[in-house]
């Protein structure tokens, strides 16, 4: 779609939700800049107040809370009210880094009528605004790639809602659409509808169109699509629906329902979909398995980390005091305290106050090498594996990392290296791993697999990281049996993904092989197929997969 | 706000009847509801406040009492005769702090007239009646902990300062949650007597019901409430007759053996597994105007009593739900 055409769909979204709250708000995505301001500025046409959300938002701020200075100031209660008080138009920036808390407090906040605008300003694929927000928003925009030239055209005027009739046959119609572009969730059938009505509206017509289906299908629907629509046919793409913003252009449609036959429909929502989709589809899967790969996941820690609100407490030795929050639990009670004490303190604090502080850290992350030492892999390629191991590990180093490594041979696998942070030691036993024998695949999954949930236990983030030319050909038990060796290694890649171990596939053989990819989709990590692969090449690709 | 009916939901019926089974026996624990976002489970759990029968409560007794002797002591509670009010539904929001969720301080009285008094928190106002907890899952561990030991305990103890409350906290956690964003702990699953999974309708027609009602609801809400009132005002009737029915029904000595064969069967930790299966059944058969317990009432019960206690199997893709099912069959099968 050519941006002057993706700007005034973004700008036809804002209006439909001018008409219709229920919409829930926009998932804009775009980076700062000049086009994205042209479009905020256009939201101060809104009916609501704008109000920008910090990230960091408390839930005090968000809910309301207790004003204390106030309240003892006036001697009674008094209560601050939060951001979510008033129906308000709340804006999210840098949506894509909204924690789930977060992101759940405000999708219950928008079944209550305050309307979002998320910012998500993600720059891969990799970020995106957390999914429950994303459905309860009606619109999905993308302003990326949309010059200052292209966005000229302005919202203009924006009529009084009215009611709009839509018949059963139209909603019929929004049923199999989304059934067609196999979107599962029927709040998006929904927002298909209101915003065919609220669509109908802006041309001032009084029953749904097949145009304003289209209109609403396309906004709603064709962002949300996880499959192309069943069609054959790939000749010309259809002409673009008809952009009228002048009602007078319309008043002919008055009576027209449901002339826009289901074939035209799915042609035109799929004229506007990515011709990469499935291949997006398929990679957000890929990133909801391996989430968070990069960094390691959260822990509350007492000691460091991000801050989260203070707790009450003892103090033990091991925690820090949250001063001001303590003094605020102690401010309501001076009163009584004061009447019931015999000493005159200007503070009275009692062991009950005490508040402490609480931090969030990432734990951190542990990188499970298994490596193939077998004989097939060892004559080309294991010096090759273990530079790229090494490389590895000075980057681990530097990132505070913690490494182990798993060799399998001949009938079985042995944990040469358990986890450690020790780079001269990983060395050391890495120089000294023999090679040769058969490919018990297998049973280095299940050590590494091992290895990583007992350091998961232990507050880690596991990571395994597979390195073979994938002939599996000695099963679990030792013995040599090709058929039951592959059968049992898609055995243990499944209960490492059922116990949701991270898991990256490195496929040193000279051709990639395909059953190392079946295995690494088993997993559900990435796969890495490096048929020339020297020891630089291979440190580049897996630290590029686990980029944060 | 008006609620979306309960009797208009399409489909979702292991959903409806969970729901509808703690409301005939609460002693179940509570429901479960996991799934896909869009399907109706903050619907079905708000729907279900105006469906369930009143109770008997006090005006302005803070723990919803029946009598003015149950009143609890620190309350000060107007002489008044106690009337008909409606089953409580206390929503506890993901943001609830600690204070707000047991009780504390009243802050206005101690700074006026500075006498210590007790103000009721949201698990005084859900007691005999429902909590419920959206995105239960994304809650703050140590609200988690905190309810937990409330459910088990069924009273409410706060210690603050010299004062010492404590009041009676019986209600039917209902948590929802979406389990992409996050596992719930082994120790909250457990307390959930009931679990069920939801997943979007995928056949049109069903599609095409559920857009058409909730749009004809949001239009109109009133409208669309009334035209469904009768039937709900029939769900209700029904939860009653049932509750009444309920101590009659009789468990026959097989009954408990099949219950105890299953569970072993599917190795479910602890013997909760038995006894919430076994009361399941008991208020499905008094839902269904029945005397006596049998097999199939088991059956039907299973899947949401037990799916949730099975100790995770890493080998299995399909999922506890399945196993349960088809353990059921050959158990009840031979």
């Amino acid at each position: 779609m050519d941006p002057t055409r993706r700007w005034a769909q973004a700008l036809l979204a804002l209006k439909l939700l001018a008409l219709e709250p229920r919409l829930g708000g926009v998932a804009l995505r775009a980076r700062a800049g000049p086009v994205r301001d042209r479009w905020m500025d256009c939201l101060a046409r809104l009916p609501l107040t704008p109000r920008k959300v910090p990230l960091t938002i408390s839930d005090e701020q968000l809910f309301g809370g207790l004003d204390l200075a106030a309240t003892l100031a006036a001697g009674r209660e008094v209560r601050a009210a939060g951001l979510l008080a008033q129906p308000a138009l709340l804006i999210l920036p840098m949506a894509e880094r909204a924690e789930p808390g977060l992101a759940a407090r405000l999708s219950q906040a928008l079944d209550t009528g305050h309307r979002l605008i998320a910012m998500d300003e993600g720059a891969g694929d990799d970020e995106h605004l957390a999914a429950a927000l994303r459905d309860r928003l009606a619109f999905h925009i993308d302003l990326d790639g949309i010059a200052c030239g292209d966005a000229l055209v302005s919202l203009g005027t924006l009529p009084e809602p009215s009611d709009v009739t839509a018949s059963e046959a139209d909603v019929a119609q929004i049923a199999e659409l989304s059934e067609a572009l196999g979107v599962a969730s029927p709040r998006a059938a929904l927002f298909c509808l209101w915003a065919a009505r609220a669509h109908a509206a802006l041309h001032r017509r009084r029953a749904l169109t097949g145009e304003d289906i289209e209109a609403a299908a396309i906004l709603t629907l064709a962002p949300r699509a996880t499959r192309l629509p069943q069609q054959a046919d790939t000749s010309d793409p259809p002409p673009p629906p008809p952009e009228g913003d002048d009602p007078a252009f319309n008043d002919s449609d008055e009576d027209q329902s449901f002339d826009i036959p289901q074939e035209m429909l799915l042609e035109a929502v799929r004229a506007v979909l990515p011709v990469d989709i499935l291949a997006q589809v398929a990679a957000k899967r890929a990133h909801r398995g391996a989430k968070g790969s990069g960094a390691g996941s959260k822990k509350v820690s007492n000691r460091r980390g991000r801050p989260l609100p203070s707790r009450p407490g003892r103090l033990d030795g091991q925690s820090r005091l949250d001063l001001v929050a303590t003094l605020r639990a102690a401010a309501p009670w001076q009163a009584i305290r004061k009447a019931q004490s015999k000493l005159t303190r200007p503070v009275e604090v009692r062991a009950s106050d005490i508040r402490l502080k609480r931090f969030e850290e990432k734990s951190d992350r542990l990188l499970v090498f298994t490596v193939d030492a077998s004989g097939s892999a060892a004559l080309a390629r294991l010096a090759e594996a273990k530079g790229a191991i090494e490389l590895l590990l000075a980057e681990a180093y530097a990132r505070r990392d913690h490494v182990a490594l798993v060799a399998f041979r001949g009938a079985q696998a042995e944990v040469l290296l358990p986890p450690t942070r020790s780079l001269v030691q990983t060395k050391r036993r890495l120089a000294g791993l023999p090679g040769g024998g058969g490919t018990p695949l297998a049973a280095g999954l299940q050590a590494g697999t091992d290895i990583a949930l007992q350091a998961r236990a232990r507050g880690m983030t596991p990571t395994l990281i597979l390195l073979t030319d994938g002939r599996a050909n000695v099963a679990l038990d030792g013995e040599a049996d090709r058929k039951r060796a592959a059968s049992d290694s898609t055995r243990m890649a499944r209960a490492a993904l059922a116990q949701g171990v991270e898991a990256l596939v490195i496929d040193t053989g000279r051709r990639p092989e395909r059953a190392l990819r079946t295995l690494a989709e088993t997993m559900d990590g990435a796969y890495l197929p490096l048929p020339r692969a020297n020891a630089d090449k291979l440190s580049t690709a897996v630290s590029s997969a686990l980029a944060p | 706000m008006t609620a979306f009916p309960f009797s208009a939901i399409v489909g979702q019926d292991e959903m409806k009847r969970a729901m509808i089974l703690t409301a005939i026996d609460p002693s179940i624990g509570g429901v479960l509801v996991f799934g896909d976002r869009g399907t109706g489970k903050s619907t079905a759990v708000r729907g279900l406040a105006s469906l369930l029968p009143p109770i008997t409560a006090v005006p302005g007794c803070p723990v919803n009492s029946a009598t003015h002797d149950a009143c609890p002591d620190w309350a000060e509670v107007p002489e008044a005769a106690p009337a008909e009010v409606p089953t409580p539904v206390v929503d506890l929001p993901l943001g609830a702090t600690e204070d707000r969720v047991t009780g504390a301080l009243d802050i206005e009285k101690a700074l006026t007239q500075g006498k210590k008094a007790f103000q009721a928190g949201l698990l005084a106002r859900a007691n005999r009646g429902y909590l419920y907890i959206d995105e239960v899952n994304l809650l703050e561990d140590h609200i988690v902990d905190l309810l937990l030991d409330v459910a088990q305990t069924g009273e409410n103890v706060v210690e603050r300062e010299g004062m010492s409350i404590r009041h009676p906290a019986r209600f039917v956690l209902v948590g929802s949650g979406n389990p992409e964003e996050g596992e719930l702990r082994p120790q909250l699953l457990d307390r959930f007597g009931l679990s069920v999974d939801v997943a979007s309708p995928k056949d049109i027609q069903t599609r095409i019901e559920v857009i058409q009602r909730r749009d004809d609801f949001e239009q109109n809400p009133d409208k669309f409430c009334a035209l469904w009132a009768p039937e709900d005002t029939r769900i209700r009737d029904r939860i009653l007759s049932a509750r009444e029915l309920l101590p009659s029904v009789v468990t026959p000595p097989a009954m408990l053996e099949t219950c105890a064969e299953l569970c072993l069967a599917l190795g479910s930790d602890g013997l909760r597994g038995e006894l919430t299966l076994l009361k399941a059944g008991r208020a499905l058969a008094a839902w269904e105007g029945q005397r006596k317990l049998n097999a199939d009432h088991i059956g039907i019960v299973a899947p949401s009593a037990l799916r949730h206690r099975l100790r995770r199997d890493p080998l299995d893709e399909a999922g506890s739900g399945t196993r349960v099912t088809r353990v059921v069959e050959e158990v009840l099968g031979a």
